[in-house]
């Protein structure tokens, strides 16, 4: 595969690359670490989480500002241009999946507070389906994968029906017990992020056939005529 | 080298350089010099205008002018038309790998390489004994010789051919030096190749032509073995009255004053006297050519 | 709102198959390109890829090389260029040029403009006059200059000569412009001036413009056409060569990564 002619260029590309993984990384451990702050009832350890944000928030910020120096200065185009533009949207999405990642840690400081509600299989179950969603689409992402990409979308689905299962079964234990509410509530909430979380995936998994193929493939009941 | 021995050895190019500008220079002012001591006293009007007297031993040099002048005039009627056509078909027409335009390039080179006294014999061959001779035969009266001897035409004909190379080549380059992409932006406006070559070509290459027309006259105002057996005469009394009639001329009459006069004493001041208007007619005629090709410069670059 | 696709114009000119030698060698080979109506082609492509010979060929400029020949065929307006209705010279009065490094001839203004005019013909100084003012407005260039048509064309600074050779160019009416980098050898603010020009010739003129710089290509026209060692490798609306070229070769040449 030939590389740029400008090594200067193909050096930023490759910097800029391995940032948006390291990014990634960062959020996989956070969404897990976060998700066993709860089945361990780990205090210490979703306070970590909380306070780890701060880096992704940083990176955020490093990638941005990487992406607007190539644009500004190497005038991308064709693939290039497909890649940083892409960057700049996923940058985005990671950035909410690590406050989401944080989210559920605040649900595992409330949860720890009383004693547990129920067998937490599901909530694992779907923890490790998020976490599964994220590292393919980032996968996909690295090698230009555009059949792993499509596995994203449609492993999305699993997700939800897992969720709703979760939903279901937690409001079966409100309607129970009056005391189960507020821990019944929480665990909701980290189920809910945990499926915004994967839904995240899902887009990232989108822009990455953009990137390859160059065509749009978002939103594609509200596109007119294509 | 150090920074002192640098200094000396550009100061030694510079003395070297000057000092050989200088030989020229100082050539020039002795030969100047001796002329204008031995000659200018004699020159006055009379001796400009009157004719030769007491076999040249007084007088004065107008025939000589005069003829000098008319062989020149001819000269450069015959040679510019075909030294500007043949260095524009060069240029301009021929194929690069053209035989015939390698053939012309090789003959030009060739014919300014031969000695003027071979031009002369020449002339006098194929001029005089071929061509006059044929005329006769065609026009004259049996028995009569009209065109078939030495005459100002056929010596004209001869110094044109011996100019022709310089006029070529200076032609040639004064072309070459018109930058190519005035030639295609007037081609690629719609104009023919004439069209470029009139209105675009020559006028930038004009300079340059009046340089090979100028230096050709002064050569051939100069030459004197050429027109040795094809025209001049050492005395005659009326001036010549057509281009068959033999004439005189300043360089051969310096020439005869210098080698075969009867009295060296007395034709010593003539003598200085004829060289110093020939070197005058010759700068005259330099300075005159300089400023025609220095205001057409003028006029090319600052538009129409 | 979307850009009309330059397919949709009619073909003012058209290549097919068209093969031009340098003796024995190939310069450009089978190429076949539709040049539309009133929109700007941008020829693209690396050094010694065939790109100006092709321009060249479209107003018949090859013929002065010699050893040049040509094979297939070079329509305008469905017509052969090499027909026997058209000759080299009625075809570059239809088919005007301007180059790389600005040529104006060493005459005033005034007369470097009407050259194209006196050489096909037109006398009387009135009607020249207005052609030439027609055509310096037409080049941006008649308030900078009106005041001093006769003085000397050399006087002008390089990108008010390029555009003095665009005047020159549009004064015989032509209707196709061919321009050959003709902003290389100007800096950004002339280039500019020259690429906006060219978007308003674009109302009137087709446009062919060879360039060496992606970026103007990519400013500048409406249809890309990508050349590499003598072979059409791609042509297509100038947005999508630009983002998301379909031959592998196009995209490593767009991206930097040869060339």
């Amino acid at each position: 595969m030939p590389t740029h002619t400008d090594k200067a260029y193909e050096a930023e590309l490759r910097s800029l690359r391995e940032k948006l993984l390291e990014m990634g990384g960062l959020v996989e451990t956070a969404i897990a670490s976060s998700v066993r702050a709860i089945t361990e009832r780990d205090d210490a350890l979703a306070e970590e989480v909380k306070d780890r944000d701060r880096e992704i928030n940083r990176m955020e910020v490093a990638i941005d500002g990487a992406c607007r120096r190539i644009l500004a200065l190497r005038q991308p185009a064709a693939s290039d241009l497909r890649f940083i533009t892409t960057a700049l949207k996923i940058v985005v999405d990671l950035e909410r999946m690590g406050d989401l990642a944080v989210n559920v840690a605040e649900r595992a400081l409330d949860l720890s507070r009383a004693p547990p509600l129920a067998p937490n299989h599901d909530l694992v179950k779907l923890a490790d389906l998020s976490e599964a969603q994220l590292k393919k689409a980032l996968d996909a992402f690295v090698t230009g994968d555009v059949a792993k990409a499509e596995e994203v979308m449609k492993g999305d689905e699993v997700l939800d029906t897992l969720y709703l299962k979760m939903f279901n079964d937690l409001i079966v234990l409100m309607m129970e017990d009056g005391k189960n509410i507020r821990r019944a509530t929480s665990l909701m909430f980290a189920a809910k992020h945990l499926e915004r979380f994967g839904d995240h995936a899902t887009n990232l998994a989108e822009m990455v056939v953009y990137m390859v193929r160059g065509t749009d493939i978002r939103h594609p009941r509200s596109r007119a005529g294509g | 080298m150090s920074v002192a021995t640098r200094k000396a050895a550009g100061a030694g190019l510079s003395a070297i350089t000057g000092a050989a500008a200088l030989v020229v220079v100082l050539m020039l002012a002795i030969i100047l010099v001796d002329v204008v001591r031995g000659g200018a006293a004699r020159v006055s009007w009379e001796f400009l205008s009157a004719a030769p007297e007491e076999g040249m031993m007084a007088g004065g040099i107008f025939p000589a002018i005069y003829g000098t002048f008319v062989m020149t005039l001819m000269m450069t009627v015959a040679v510019l038309p075909v030294g500007v056509l043949t260095a524009v078909y060069l240029h301009e027409y021929a194929p690069p790998a053209s035989r015939m335009a390698a053939a012309v390039r090789v003959a030009v080179a060739n014919l300014a390489g031969v000695p003027s006294i071979v031009f002369g014999l020449f002339g006098l061959g194929f001029f005089i004994q071929f061509v006059g001779a044929g005329l006769d035969g065609a026009f004259s009266e049996p028995g009569t010789i009209t065109y078939g001897k030495p005459a100002l035409i056929w010596a004209a004909l001869t110094l044109a051919i011996l100019t022709l190379p310089v006029v070529i080549v200076a032609t040639e380059e004064a072309l070459r030096a018109v930058p190519r992409e005035h030639r295609d932006a007037s081609l690629a406006l719609g104009a023919t190749r004439s069209q470029t070559l009139g209105r675009v070509i020559l006028p930038q290459a004009l300079p340059g032509i009046l340089t090979g027309a100028i230096l050709a006259v002064a050569r051939g105002a100069g030459e004197v073995a050429p027109i040795l057996f094809t025209g001049v005469a050492y005395f005659l009394p009326d001036l010549p009255d057509g281009p068959w009639s033999q004439f005189m001329h300043l360089g051969y009459h310096v020439y005869v004053l210098a080698t075969q006069s009867p009295d060296v004493e007395a034709t010593r001041p003539l003598l200085y006297a004829t060289v110093f208007v020939l070197l005058a007619l010759t700068f005259a005629l330099n300075l005159v050519a300089i400023a025609i090709r220095t205001r057409t410069r003028q006029k090319a670059a600052a538009g129409h | 709102m979307t850009t009309p696709v330059p397919q949709a114009f009619p073909a003012k000119m058209e290549t097919r198959k068209l093969e031009v030698r340098y003796g024995a060698k190939p310069a450009v080979r089978d190429v076949s390109l539709r040049l539309p109506e009133r929109q700007v082609t941008a020829l693209i492509g690396p050094s010694g890829c065939g790109k100006s010979t092709f321009l060249r060929a479209l107003n018949r400029m090859n013929d002065l090389i010699p050893g040049a020949s040509a094979g297939g065929e070079i329509l305008l307006d469905d017509r052969s260029i090499y027909a026997s209705h058209l000759d080299a010279v009625e075809l570059r009065r239809r088919v005007g040029m301007v180059f790389q490094k600005s040529n104006p001839f060493p005459k005033s203004i005034f007369e470097n403009v009407a050259y194209g005019l006196r050489v096909g013909g037109m006398k009387g100084r009135a009607a020249l006059a207005e052609r030439v003012e027609r055509s310096l407005r037409g080049a941006a260039l008649w308030d900078e200059v009106r005041d001093r048509l006769d003085e000397s064309a050399m006087g002008l600074s390089g990108g008010q000569q390029q555009r003095l050779c665009i005047a020159r160019a549009l004064a015989v009416e032509p209707e196709v412009v061919l321009m050959d980098e003709p902003a290389s050898a100007l800096d950004p603010i002339a280039t500019a001036k020259i690429e906006d020009l060219i978007h308003e010739l674009k109302a009137r003129y087709t446009i062919v413009i060879v360039t060496h710089n992606m970026q103007q290509a990519a400013r500048v026209s409406d249809q890309t056409a990508f050349f590499y060692m003598g072979e059409l490798v791609e042509v297509g609306p100038t947005e999508r060569i630009f983002t998301n070229p379909s031959q592998q070769r196009t995209e490593d040449y767009v991206t930097g990564k040869f060339g």
